[in-house]
């Protein structure tokens, strides 16, 4: 096991220490934010060299109790033990000295620097003159890389990496400071099928080495895949440990949820009308090329593909974000140019972007804001002024139905679980009442509870009338909710599968080919 | 109000309904200024053996004072709202002061600019002035929202730039003999009553509206609101031009008030506005700001000044204290975004 420059190591080599079967062990943690009582006298324990995974709703305090471990928040009241020691984390320095490194649910990359520079960023290599020696901290990085079997170049910048690949380098960076306690935070939301087998071979390697893993999750089939077992946390409390070849599926959601969850992708058979949006060769220099394709009134048009296939690219082109280089956009017959999202919003589109950090969320401000800005392009305005009435009660109804976990309307959008982010942003644009609704990766982060409840909306607007768009990287959903199955491979559109012959094989042949 | 508490309490049985209203921020800075003024209440019985504060010429001084950095402050805010900065204000001040003068020029003076173009009715100087404040501004807008350069240097150009042509429009000599109508807006409280209407549209248009809310959401997240269907080009134009404005109008009530205009006027305004902005709780980082709080900080600043030539400190010193005030509203800020990041 590899041995971490750190106090406990001091500890350790004194001989004091007493043997302890947990690498950690946590009891009666509170932790209470203005207005929301974020954990309940819960407790939690790792042994070492298993996985075990979290569960739980959105804002159930998952997130909450790693940034307890992870020296973030400081706990209202508890103790946590490390190696049988008590220990008071005070920094995430703190905590990384002691062998606790922790993956976010968010992104935390720095957009301008290198690959390599994010991964070593304050313990750089330094050469005889105190400067950074890049050429060690390059050898490092690919050192690093060739160990986890991850194909990027050192030397590029994040700002060019897909979403997949920045995770992978956050990935990295954690596994990098050779800690003891390895927490990852729904580390796959943003990751397809191949990334995640890649993924799942490093946590065992990781494993295997003694490492304590500790992985959060709202995919029920990563559970039994890769953890060994699991802690179910409800609305801030502790609900059980168990070993995950003991139960079900169904028991698990039941002990998340508190009820039984019946349908899980509850798709509708609905008549299909007309071409709403007819797509022709449409290019974008150097990233996907000639891709042609129709969506029609009340279909859900799946999209597939590993990453980098470009689906994301796509759909951001055809939003305006970026303007094509080639080929036609048509919305019921018309070509129309994009230059702009503007000029998108104003013939009907929704885009529920993949990345919430960076494109979605406008953090600092609160959940009405966020939820209002985009419907007030043309709509609860009169000669300027923003009707205050009309949008908080639609706003706030929406924030019901897709249940948002907020204290009021008036919490700021950074104070909320990353699920309730997400369900912010769906119903930002739902409340635009779109024609054309793009979804990209629409249920990342979000728990089986509201994902059903979402994929119950969205068919719900498929019947309607709303052509749909839903770029997913969840076979299941993609499966489950599509009518048809658009596959993308290195920015080309490699295949269409109708409902009835598409299955996973044959989506995977099409994404590898 | 109801459909809220069933969420909370939905959602949050532990805490049950409890629910946490947010308290406006501006009651902390009012408080400091509340404070200081008594600190220097005290100190003037101290010190001068006289009240600070029962002096009717000396609070009409410090409101007049704080009412043309309060019109520039005002412009200020809403542009560092949206994540940018304004340094060109000062010189636009005095640029217009200048050009709004030469047209307000009464036909006795003796060497008028234009002696074919006096005794004009007042709205023509106000309306060129405000018309230049406004390309001043345009021009900012343009440059940082299609040349993507940043606003500190945009602003810096113009700032030079500005200051330039306030001293080429004249070779240097000051511009005077001004109309009646013309001066009347300087005189009186007339500039404190400028002050409070612009303070009070721009308050409304900040909360109310559509401008408002597009303006805090391109602080917050300049990608999220382009995505979001928001036209930011379009939008930052338009912020940068009415800080333009406010400065050209500012121009025009310095101009008014000493009844003259001269090139050097304004300069370092556009510290102290951004200074108000600062010191009333706007942050740097945009997305965080409000006029209440911005029109508190200008008093705050006004009094200080007043209030240290009141006790007779040296100028020097007053400047010196100046910025060291400054950098510590930053300091606040900066901790402030510090805290929240948690
Ligand atoms: N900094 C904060 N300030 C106020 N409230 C917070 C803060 N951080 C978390 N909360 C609240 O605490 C609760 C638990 O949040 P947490 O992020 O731990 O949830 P989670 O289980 O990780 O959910 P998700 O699956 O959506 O990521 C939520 O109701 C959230 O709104
Ligand atoms: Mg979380």
């Amino acid at each position: 096991m590899a041995v971490s420059p750190s106090t406990m190591a001091a500890v350790r080599a004194s001989g004091a220490i007493p043997q302890s079967e947990y690498l950690l062990n946590v009891e009666n943690i509170r932790k209470e934010f203005p207005g929301v009582l974020a954990l309940d006298n819960v407790q939690f324990r790792l042994k070492r060299g298993t996985v075990h995974a979290l569960m739980g709703e959105n804002g159930a305090g998952k997130s909450t109790l790693m940034k307890i471990l992870a020296g973030i928040y400081i706990p209202d009241q508890g103790e946590v033990h490390l190696k049988g020691l008590p220990i008071r984390l005070k920094s995430p320095l703190d905590a990384l000295e002691n062998g606790i490194a922790m993956i976010h649910q968010e992104l935390n990359l720095m957009p301008f620097m290198t690959v390599a520079e994010n991964i070593w960023i304050r313990r750089e290599p330094k050469n005889g003159f105190g400067f950074v020696d890049h050429g060690k901290m390059y050898d490092m990085t690919a050192e690093l890389f060739e160990r986890l079997n991850i194909k990027l170049d050192p030397e590029s910048q994040v700002r060019d990496l897909s979403v997949a690949n920045r995770q992978m380098v956050e990935i990295a960076k954690a596994v990098s400071y050779e800690s003891d306690v390895l927490i990852m935070d729904e580390p796959t939301s943003a990751l397809t099928e191949r990334e995640v087998a890649h993924l799942f071979e490093i946590i065992r390697s990781l494993r295997e080495q003694g490492i304590g893993i500790v992985y959060i999750t709202h995919k029920m089939n990563e559970l039994f895949e890769i953890a060994d077992e699991f802690s179910v946390f409800r609305d801030g409390r502790y609900i059980g440990t168990h070993l995950s070849t003991d139960v079900t599926r169904d028991d698990i959601i039941k002990m998340m949820v508190g009820r039984e969850i019946t349908q899980m992708f509850p798709k509708e058979e609905v008549p299909i009308g007309d071409v709403v949006l007819s797509v022709k060769d449409l290019s974008l220099k150097n990233v996907f090329h000639n891709v042609s394709f129709d969506v029609r009134a009340g279909e859900i048009l799946g999209v597939a593909g590993l990453v980098g296939s470009g689906r994301s690219n796509v759909a951001e082109t055809i939003f305006g974000v970026t303007p094509a280089t080639s080929g036609t956009i048509e919305i019921k017959g018309e070509v129309v140019k994009m230059t702009s999202p503007t000029q998108a919003i104003s013939h009907g589109m929704a885009f529920i972007t993949e990345d919430r950090k960076e494109t979605g969320c406008l953090l600092i401000l609160d959940v009405l804001e966020n939820m209002q800005i985009a419907v007030l392009q043309d709509r609860f305005v009169k000669y300027g002024f923003v009707q205050e009435k009309g949008i908080t009660a639609a706003c706030t109804k929406m924030s019901e139905t897709l249940r948002v976990k907020t204290p009021n309307m008036e919490e700021r959008v950074e104070n909320l679980s990353g699920g309730n982010q997400q369900k912010v942003l769906i119903g930002r644009w739902l409340l635009t009442n779109p024609k054309i609704l793009i979804l990209d990766e629409p249920t990342r982060g979000i728990d089986v509870g509201a994902k059903a409840e979402i994929h119950r909306l969205v068919s719900q607007l498929a019947k309607q009338g709303v052509a749909v768009i839903m770029i997913s990287s969840e076979m299941p959903e993609v499966l489950g909710m599509s009518d048809r199955v658009m596959v993308m491979h290195e920015g080309r559109v490699t295949g269409f599968l109708d409902r009835a012959e598409a299955t996973q094989v044959k989506v995977m042949e099409l994404a590898s080919k | 109000m109801t459909s809220e508490q069933v969420t909370a309490k939905a959602t949050t049985p532990a805490l049950g309904r409890k629910h946490r209203r947010r308290m406006p921020p501006e009651v902390n800075i009012l408080l400091v200024l509340i404070g200081i003024a008594l600190v220097f209440e005290i100190l003037g019985w101290i010190f001068a053996g006289q009240s600070f504060l029962m002096n009717v010429q000396r609070l009409r001084i410090i409101i007049l004072q704080v009412s043309v950095i309060g019109i520039i402050a005002v412009g200020v805010t809403q542009v560092i709202i949206t994540g940018g900065i304004d340094l060109s204000s000062g010189s636009v001040v005095g640029m217009t002061a200048m050009i709004a003068a030469s047209f307000a020029q009464a036909s006795t003076w003796a060497r008028p600019v234009y002696p074919a173009l006096t005794d004009l009715p007042f709205f023509i100087p106000i309306g060129i002035g405000l018309g230049i404040g406004l390309l001043a501004g345009i021009i900012n807008g343009w440059l940082i929202a299609y040349t993507k350069i940043p606003p500190f240097i945009a602003t810096l150009g113009m700032m030079v730039s500005a200051r330039g042509i306030a001293k080429w429009y004249t070779k240097g000599s000051p511009v005077s003999g001004l109309t009646d109508q013309f001066n009347f807006i300087g005189t009186s409280i007339w500039p404190v009553v400028v002050f409070l209407v612009v303070a009070l549209v721009f308050h409304i248009a900040l909360r109310y509206t559509r401008y408002g809310k597009f303006t805090y959401a391109i602080g917050a997240n300049v990608q999220a609101a382009r995505v979001s269907g928001i036209n930011v080009e379009k939008h930052l134009i338009k912020v940068y031009a009415i800080a333009g404005l406010l400065a050209g109008l500012a121009g025009i009530v310095t101009a008014a008030r000493a009844q003259t205009a001269q090139a050097g006027m304004g300069v370092n305004y556009e510290l102290d506005a951004i200074a108000a902005a600062v010191i009333g709780g706007t942050s740097l980082a945009g997305g965080v700001g409000r006029i209440t709080g911005t029109v508190i900080g200008a008093i705050i600043l006004g009094i200080m000044i007043s209030g240290f030539t009141f006790l007779r400190v040296d100028a020097y010193y007053q400047e010196i204290i100046k910025g060291v005030i400054i950098v510590a509203a930053v300091i606040v800020d900066v901790y402030r975004q510090k805290k929240r990041k948690v």
